[in-house]
C-alpha cells in the first residue's frame, strides 16, 4: 500500500512492492478456498450422505413379487422425479401440440384435459407430486415453472387444474376407483404393475441386491427379456422393504446410454395427507371445462409396446412376450406421403425414417430408443420395441 | 489503520458501533437520495401499475387473460381471481431484468462512482478503515435490494387493491388459503426475491473495486446479467447452468404451492451465499490492497 512513489526511493519501494506484491496476492487466497470449500461440499456431502446400500434379509424374486402385490399402501404423499429419454427429435411446443392432439390451439379443447396435460410426461424431465388417502382421493401434480397442473380425485369428483392458464376440467367419476385406471401412468407403482404384467416364461426375473431410494430401505427387482430381438434391456424396480410399495423404475435399452424411463420418489412419506390437500372448488374467473360424454373418458396414453397395443382399436399382435408386434391397416394406399406426393411435410416426415425394402415391398421405419415402427408403402403400421429386422420379418411374414 | 486505533481515546473507541450504523446511515441516505436511483425506483413501481392496468382493459368483458393460453409472466392469469396475484406476477416481470438492472447500477456505482467523482480517498480518511468501509457499501447495496423489491411489492399490493378483488386465494396446487396467509406469503416470496439478488450485488461491487469509472463498472455488471441470462438459456450449456446466479431464480413461485416445494429455494438461497461469499471476499482482496489515488 504506498499510494505515493517518489524517484529518490525506488530502489527500497521495489523491495517493499514485492513483499507488499505477495501480501496483495496472498488476499485472493480468501476467495479462491471458499470456491474451493463450496466446489468439495458439492462434490463430497453427496458421496458422504449415500451410506451404502442397506443390509437386509435375502429375499426370492417370487417373494418380492409377492410383497409388491400384497403391498396395501392407502395414504402416501410423496415427489416422484420422471425422466423420458425416447430419442425422439426435439420438436419444443410442435411436440406437444401433436401428441396432445387436440391441444390448447384449437377452441373447444381446454389446455386442463388430463389427456392432452400428461401427454407431456413423454419427454423430458419432470417433478410429480403425488398424494393419495384411500381409494377415493388422490392427487397428482405436475409441477412447472411457476405454475402447476393438478388432478384431484374427490369422492366422485374428477378435477384438472391448470394454473398457468386457469382452466378447470371437471368430470363425473361413474364409480370410485374407476378413474383410476384413466390417468396415465407416472408413478413408479403403476410403471411397476405395467411391467408385472409381462413377467412370464420370456422373462428372467431376480433380486438385484438392495439400495436406498428417498431415504428408505429398498429391494432392487431385476426384470430381463430372454428373448432376442426386442429393445428393451432391462427393469429395473426398487421396492420399499418395509411396505412393498415400488420406489423407482428404470427402463434401459438395449441399445445402452441413458434410462428411456427413469421415475422414482426423491421423497416419500406413508403418513395421511391434509385433508385440505384433496378440497377443490374452481377459483373465481377460471374457466370450467366439463366432461362432455362417457365416451370421452381419458384413455391410457400409449408410452411403449403393450401399452399401445391397448390404446389402439382394431389391430393385431403379433408374437408374444417381448418381442410382440402391433399390426394394423391405415387402409390407406400409398402410405407414407413421402416425396414428391405429400408437399414439403411428407418429405419432411420421410427425412425423419429410414428406407427400408423386403418381401412385402417398401416402407419406412421410424426409430426412437425403444419403439420402432415401420410404415409400408401400401398403408400397413407395424410398432413395437423391437429392432428394425424384427419389424421387417414380421412385415414379410403378414405378406 | 491499527497505529490510528492505538491513538483512539477509549470514548471514541466504544462509540463505534453505532459510529458503523452512522455511516451505513449517510450511505443509505445518499444512494437513495440520487435523482438516478429515485428515477430508477419510479420505473420499477411503474411496472405493477402497467400490468394491472393492461390486464384489467384486457378483462372487462369476462375474456380471460392471453386468449387463456397461459402465455406471459407467471400468475398472470390468476390476477383476476386475486389481487394479491399482482405482487406475484409484477415480481416475476421484473425479476429477470428490472430489479437486477437497479441494484446492478447501484453496486458498480458503489466504490467505482466514489473513485471517479474523486470522493474515495476522502472517505478513507476517516478512521473507518477500508473493510468496514467495503461492509457498508455492501450491506448499503443489500438494503437497496430490499427496498428496491418491496417498492415493486407495495406498489403491486395497491394497485392489486384498487383493481380487483380480494380475499381467499386458490394457490397454484388448486388448494385454498386465507388472505392472511395469502399476503404473509406474498411479504416470504419479496424477502427471497430480496435475497436473490443478493449474488449480482456481490459481483456489481467486486467489478466495482476493479475500475475508477463508475460506468464502466454498472456497464459490465448489467453486462454480465445480459450474458448469464443468455447463457442460461442455451439447452447445450446445461451442465454449468445450475451455477449461474440466476438459474433458480423464478423458484420464488414454489412459495405458491401446497405444500411449498422447497428444493429449488433452498439452492436458489445456497447459490446467491456462495456467490457473496466469493465476491464479497474477492472485492475485499482487490479493495483492501489496492492503490487508491483518487
Amino acid at each position: 500500500m504506498a499510494p505515493y512513489e517518489s524517484d529518490d526511493a525506488v530502489g527500497a519501494a521495489r523491495d517493499e512492492d514485492t513483499r507488499s506484491g505477495r501480501r496483495k496476492a496472498a488476499r485472493y487466497a480468501v476467495p479462491v478456498a471458499v470456491v474451493g470449500v463450496a466446489a468439495a461440499t458439492i462434490g463430497l456431502v453427496p458421496a458422504l450422505a449415500d451410506s451404502g446400500d442397506p443390509d437386509l434379509p435375502k429375499i426370492s424374486a417370487q417373494q418380492l413379487i409377492e410383497k409388491i402385490a400384497k403391498s396395501d399402501v392407502q395414504q402416501l404423499s410423496g415427489t416422484v422425479k420422471i425422466s423420458t429419454d425416447l430419442g425422439l427429435p426435439n420438436l419444443g411446443g410442435l411436440e406437444n401440440g401433436l401428441l396432445s392432439g387436440s391441444g390448447q390451439g384449437s377452441g373447444d379443447g381446454s389446455s386442463a384435459d388430463p389427456q392432452a396435460k400428461l401427454t407431456e410426461l413423454v419427454s423430458g424431465t419432470h417433478t410429480l407430486r403425488v398424494a393419495a388417502d384411500g381409494p377415493d382421493r388422490q392427487k397428482l401434480s405436475l409441477l412447472e415453472s411457476g405454475a402447476e397442473y393438478s388432478l384431484i380425485h374427490d369422492g366422485k369428483d374428477v378435477w384438472g387444474y391448470d394454473s398457468k392458464s386457469n382452466q378447470v376440467y371437471h368430470s363425473t367419476a361413474a364409480g370410485p376407483g374407476k378413474d383410476r385406471t384413466a390417468e396415465p401412468p407416472a408413478t413408479p407403482k403403476d410403471f411397476a404393475d405395467e411391467a408385472l404384467k409381462s413377467v412370464d416364461d420370456t422373462t428372467s426375473v431376480t433380486v438385484d441386491g438392495t439400495a436406498q431410494v428417498a431415504g428408505r430401505d429398498a429391494y432392487k427387482l431385476l426384470i430381463k427379456p430372454k428373448q432376442s430381438g426386442t429393445t428393451v434391456g432391462a427393469i429395473s424396480i426398487a421396492v420399499d422393504a418395509k411396505t412393498g410399495q415400488p420406489l423407482k423404475f428404470t427402463l434401459t435399452p438395449k441399445s445402452g446410454g441413458a434410462a428411456v424411463v427413469d421415475a422414482g420418489f426423491t421423497q416419500v412419506s406413508f403418513a395421511r395427507p391434509a385433508a385440505s390437500t384433496f378440497d377443490f372448488t374452481p377459483p373465481k374467473g377460471a374457466k370450467v371445462t366439463e366432461e362432455k360424454d362417457a365416451a370421452k373418458e381419458p384413455r391410457h396414453t400409449p408410452k411403449h409396446g403393450e401399452d399401445l397395443a391397448e390404446g389402439l382399436n382394431g389391430l393385431n399382435v403379433l408374437g408374444k412376450g417381448w418381442t410382440s408386434i402391433a399390426a394394423f391397416d391405415t387402409g390407406a394406399e400409398g402410405g407414407l406421403p413421402t416425396g414428391s406426393q405429400g408437399g414439403d411435410l411428407g418429405g419432411f416426415l420421410g427425412s425423419l425414417g429410414d428406407q427400408v425394402s423386403g418381401k412385402f415391398g417398401k416402407g419406412t421405419v421410424f426409430s426412437t430408443r425403444l419403439v420402432n415402427a415401420l410404415i409400408t408403402d401400401d398403408g400397413k403400421v407395424y410398432a413395437g420395441a423391437v429392432t428394425k429386422d424384427a419389424l421387417v420379418k414380421a412385415a414379410d411374414a403378414g405378406k | 489503520m491499527s497505529r490510528a486505533d492505538a491513538l483512539r481515546p477509549e470514548g471514541v473507541r466504544r462509540r463505534s458501533p453505532l459510529w458503523t450504523l452512522g455511516l451505513l446511515g449517510s450511505e443509505l441516505a445518499v444512494t437513495v437520495r440520487r435523482w438516478r436511483t429515485l428515477a430508477l425506483l419510479g420505473v420499477l413501481a411503474a411496472v405493477p401499475v402497467l400490468i394491472g392496468i393492461a390486464v384489467r382493459i384486457e378483462t372487462r368483458d369476462g375474456a380471460p387473460v392471453g386468449g387463456g393460453n397461459g402465455e406471459g409472466p407467471a400468475f398472470i392469469t390468476q390476477i383476476t381471481n386475486n389481487g394479491l396475484f399482482l405482487v406475484f406476477t409484477a415480481l416475476a416481470a421484473t425479476l429477470p431484468f428490472f430489479l437486477p438492472l437497479v441494484v446492478g447500477v447501484v453496486a458498480g456505482d458503489a466504490i467505482a462512482g466514489e473513485a471517479g467523482a474523486g470522493t474515495l480517498r476522502y472517505l478513507l480518511v476517516a478512521p473507518a478503515g477500508r473493510t468496514r468501509l467495503l461492509l457498508t457499501k455492501y450491506a448499503t447495496v443489500m438494503a437497496f435490494c430490499l427496498l428496491a423489491t418491496m417498492v415493486v411489492t407495495v406498489s403491486a399490493l395497491l394497485v392489486g387493491a384498487l383493481l380487483f378483488p380480494l380475499g381467499e386465494l386458490t394457490t397454484i396446487s388448486g388448494t385454498r388459503i386465507g388472505f392472511t396467509e395469502g399476503l404473509g406469503r406474498a411479504l416470504l416470496i419479496a424477502l427471497v426475491v430480496a435475497a436473490s439478488l443478493v449474488g449480482i450485488a456481490a459481483l456489481g461491487l467486486f467489478v466495482s473495486t476493479l475500475t475508477n469509472s463508475g460506468i464502466a463498472a454498472m456497464a459490465t455488471t448489467v453486462g454480465l446479467l445480459i450474458t448469464v441470462q443468455i447463457v442460461d438459456q442455451i439447452p447445450q450449456l446445461h451442465a454449468v447452468q445450475p451455477y449461474l446466479f440466476s438459474h433458480y431464480w423464478l423458484s420464488f413461485a414454489d412459495l405458491m404451492r401446497d405444500p411449498v416445494y422447497w428444493d429449488d429455494l433452498v439452492k436458489n438461497l445456497g447459490l446467491q451465499g456462495l456467490y457473496a461469499a466469493v465476491f464479497g471476499s474477492a472485492a475485499w482482496a482487490r479493495f483492501t490492497a489496492k492503490d487508491i489515488n483518487a
